[in-house]
């Protein structure tokens, strides 16, 4: 080790190819082709969709000249009903699928992280979804919800069925993945001609969501629950807390920076999703399961009105920001100080 | 460096750094662009030793239907390495995108399927990715043999634009024959919508669903509505709706709406589950008469084994018409190899090469002087109307109207489905047309 100290200055001095590429330039250097990459393919490439939501680019032909009046096409996207659908459905997913997650994953955390047998083995099965594509839960999913298979089968082959036909009651068919029920209709200005409320259909979609990656949030709350040091568990033993209490007073408020990072995580997946939403039911009965991305796609590739596509992209991007931005500009003080 | 490893003495760091930057720059060619002739661009020695053809046939019938069409090109071009560039789904949606983006990045391949009409104007004659063929229809004296609707569709602003290939029909009426017998229901090609509703009640009085719908498709309700709407206008008028010279707000567009909300008095319940064949099997297993489709149904029917239990007769009050869904392939701009790809054209358009891919594909020929003698039932019926009835566009398969009014008309039936409220599913049709101009 001492030895090693010493030597390290005579090294230093000794080379002459460290004084050709000074040490402060070294990093910009390094990092000069992943901010270039990063600046062009992230911002630049942002910029641009941003001018092609203002262009009058609507056929497959390119036309980057700007609409007149600017908002146009903005002011057409808001008024489609089936993109305020679309932000309907956004919205109660990320607030149901954040629930649910978080809820399961601290639950199943908490559970993991008392003394029970095969800890590793259950922590493993339950992280296992988190390893599948959106695509395959969505299709497995799908036929689960499916009215004339999964559910409705098992409960055919079971029995249940039979015995409720005794009883005198119709049969459990789960038809929620072809409703277009919407529970509820919270009044809304005139503007808003999306019914507002809970689609049906969607739940099916959450429940696939929360499936598959609350065993996510609970790795992150195992993580968080390894770093509480047992001082505390056990101070709060001796001054007589019940688990109930030291859990609820002490353990989950102190998983409060896990909390968020899950929150934001999942925030953000859930407001781009797309790829389980189109395996699992596309856009489903009367748009009950669109979402932004989908329309996204459909208009962009589909119809090929590039501007209207690029303004909801547009808009999904702000509703990310409005997630992510917070959580940036919180970890950079963070760092900073 | 005292020892030098074995590595560092075969390359020179020179040549490593070389290489990987080749690496690198292939990776990204690859990974963008990814297309088998990348490679032919880097060895010009290769020449005109390949054909591209992109299409979206991918599912059984169609793929054999693209071999035979694959195997005549050989027969007359051997040493012609083919290159099949078929992307699967979603009823050539995803391979509609996968090309816009190759078009738009001057990668075209040497050929790709369209249909005629509308698409083939919007997505690649007006954006200029296409060269007109009027000397190949001369040269080949294709003028004659095309029927005069089909020339009319694949001619673009007074040029020829595609070679047909083959033509569905679009507008049949498919039902289940032990059930129909069984509610003694006749049903004949000049049957109305009168009739059809008529049925549809003894049907429903029986306890069986009338028509078997898969909505979870979009293309298939917007197939119904323009059946229902070629009977409410006739073929005339019908072809006039699409150029504005009928509005939307005409009332016979408010009956065909009306007609179309009627449907689901009496349709299966789980439609918005199924997909088009999904609703084909619940006719073919008798749990419910009728379903409207293009006759690709027939194909699957005959893959499946059902074809004997399913008759066929055209969508109620549209007989004398044609809803002609019709394969072609274009003539690039800037084809990587432009003789291979007029000689695919030229195999496109021959005789032959219709006859063997027709029955494939469950198409007829689009050539009126194609050999019928290997039809089955339902291409006989089908070939002898195609030479007499006119021919009309499809909407709901790209021919009828820009992709921009389609996308518009998908997204309104889509509530349509769930409401049924006629007047604000015509009011976006009005809306739509308004758009698209």
């Amino acid at each position: 080790m001492a030895q090693g100290a010493l030597e390290r200055p005579a090294a230093r001095t000794a080379s002459p190819r460290r004084r050709l590429v000074p040490e402060r330039l070294l990093s910009p250097l390094i990092l000069a082709p992943s901010v270039i990459a990063l600046f062009v393919f992230v911002y630049g490439f942002i910029g641009l969709t941003f001018w092609v939501s203002l262009s009058n680019w609507k056929t497959p032909k390119r036309d980057l000249s700007l609409i007149q009046p600017l908002w146009e096409t903005y002011h057409r996207l808001f008024t489609t009903t089936r993109f305020q659908i679309d932000i309907r459905n956004s919205i109660i997913f990320t607030i149901f699928f954040l629930i649910g997650s978080v809820g399961v994953g601290l639950l199943l955390a908490i559970a993991l992280d008392q003394a029970i047998p095969a800890r590793g083995l259950i922590r493993n099965v339950f992280l296992f979804p988190y390893a599948l594509s959106f695509v395959v839960t969505g299709v497995a999913w799908r036929w689960i919800f499916n009215p004339d298979s999964g559910i409705t089968l098992l409960m055919d082959h079971l029995g249940v069925n039979w015995l409720l036909a005794r009883f005198g009651t119709g049969p459990i068919r789960v038809d929620w993945l072809i409703s277009p029920r919407v529970l509820g209709d919270i009044p809304m200005p005139d503007a808003v001609k999306a019914q507002i409320g809970i689609p049906v259909a969607l739940i099916p979609v959450i429940i696939a969501a929360v499936w598959q990656l609350s065993g996510f949030a609970m790795a992150m709350y195992l993580a968080g629950l390894g770093t509480i040091s047992n001082d505390i568990r056990e101070a709060a033993a001796l001054d007589g807390a019940s688990l109930y209490r030291t859990y609820r007073d002490i353990i989950i408020p102190l998983l409060k920076p896990i909390t968020i990072s899950v929150l934001i995580i999942l925030g953000h997946i859930s407001l781009k999703i797309f790829d389980l939403v189109f395996a699992m039911s596309g856009k489903g009965p009367g748009f009950a399961t669109d979402v932004p991305g989908i329309f996204v796609f459909e208009q962009t590739f589909g119809a090929n009105k590039y501007n209207l596509g690029a303004a909801a992209s547009i808009v999904m991007l702000a509703l990310i920001a409005v997630v992510i931005v917070p959580y940036l500009a919180r970890s950079l003080r963070e760092v900073e100080r | 460096m005292s020892s030098r490893s074995p590595f560092t003495s075969r390359y020179s760091r020179r040549q490593i750094a070389k290489t990987a930057a080749a690496a690198a720059v292939g990776g990204v060619v690859l990974g963008g662009v990814s297309f088998p002739h990348a490679f032919a661009q880097a060895t010009p020695a290769a020449g005109e030793a390949e054909l591209e053809i992109f299409s979206w046939w991918t599912t059984a019938g169609e793929a054999a239907g693209l071999e035979e069409l694959f195997k005549a090109f050989t027969a007359s071009n051997p040493g012609v390495k083919i290159v099949n560039a078929a992307v699967a789904g979603g009823a050539g949606s995803n391979a509609q995108a996968a090309l816009q983006t190759r078009l738009s990045a001057n990668q075209p391949p040497d050929s790709w399927q369209s249909h005629p009409g509308a698409e083939l104007k919007a997505r690649y004659v007006d954006p200029g990715y296409t060269v007109a063929i009027d000397d190949l229809y001369t040269e080949q004296d294709w003028d004659s043999v095309f029927p005069e609707g089909v020339i009319n569709l694949i001619t673009i602003d007074g040029q020829k634009q595609l070679v047909p290939v083959g033509v569905h029909r679009g507008n049949v009426m498919f039902y289940n024959k032990d059930l129909l017998s069984k509610n003694g229901i006749e049903v004949s090609d000049d049957w109305t919508m009168d009739d059809y509703f008529k049925a549809a009640d003894t049907l429903k009085a029986a306890g069986v669903p009338a028509l078997a719908l898969g909505s979870k498709d979009t293309f298939a309700v917007v197939q119904l509505f323009e059946n229902t709407l070629l009977a409410a206008l006739g073929p005339d008028d019908f072809t006039k709706v699409w150029t504005g010279e009928v509005g939307w707000d005409d009332d016979r567009v408010t009956t065909a709406i009306e007609n179309l909300a009627k449907y689901f008095d009496s349709v299966n319940s789980d439609h918005a589950a199924l997909t088009w064949d999904g609703a084909a099997d619940e006719v073919y297993a008798g749990k419910a008469a009728f379903t409207s489709m293009g006759d690709w149904l027939y194909g699957d029917a005959t893959a499946k084994g059902k074809q004997d239990s399913i008759g066929w007769v055209n969508h109620p009050g549209t007989g004398g018409s044609f809803v002609a869904v019709i394969d072609g392939f274009t003539m690039p701009k800037g084809a990587p190899h432009p003789v291979n790809a007029k000689n695919w054209l030229i195999t496109c358009g021959s005789k032959e090469a219709q006859t063997a891919f027709a029955p494939h594909k469950g198409a007829i020929p689009a050539r009126s002087d194609a050999d019928a003698s290997g039809f089955n039932d339902y291409m006989k019926w089908s070939a002898a109307a195609f030479g007499k009835d006119a021919v009309v566009p499809s909407l709901a398969h790209g021919s009828a109207a820009s992709p921009q009014f389609q996308s518009s008309v998908n997204d309104a039936i889509v509530s349509f489905i769930v409401d049924l409220d006629v007047e604000t599913f015509q009011q976006a049709l009005v809306d739509a047309q308004a758009d698209a101009q």
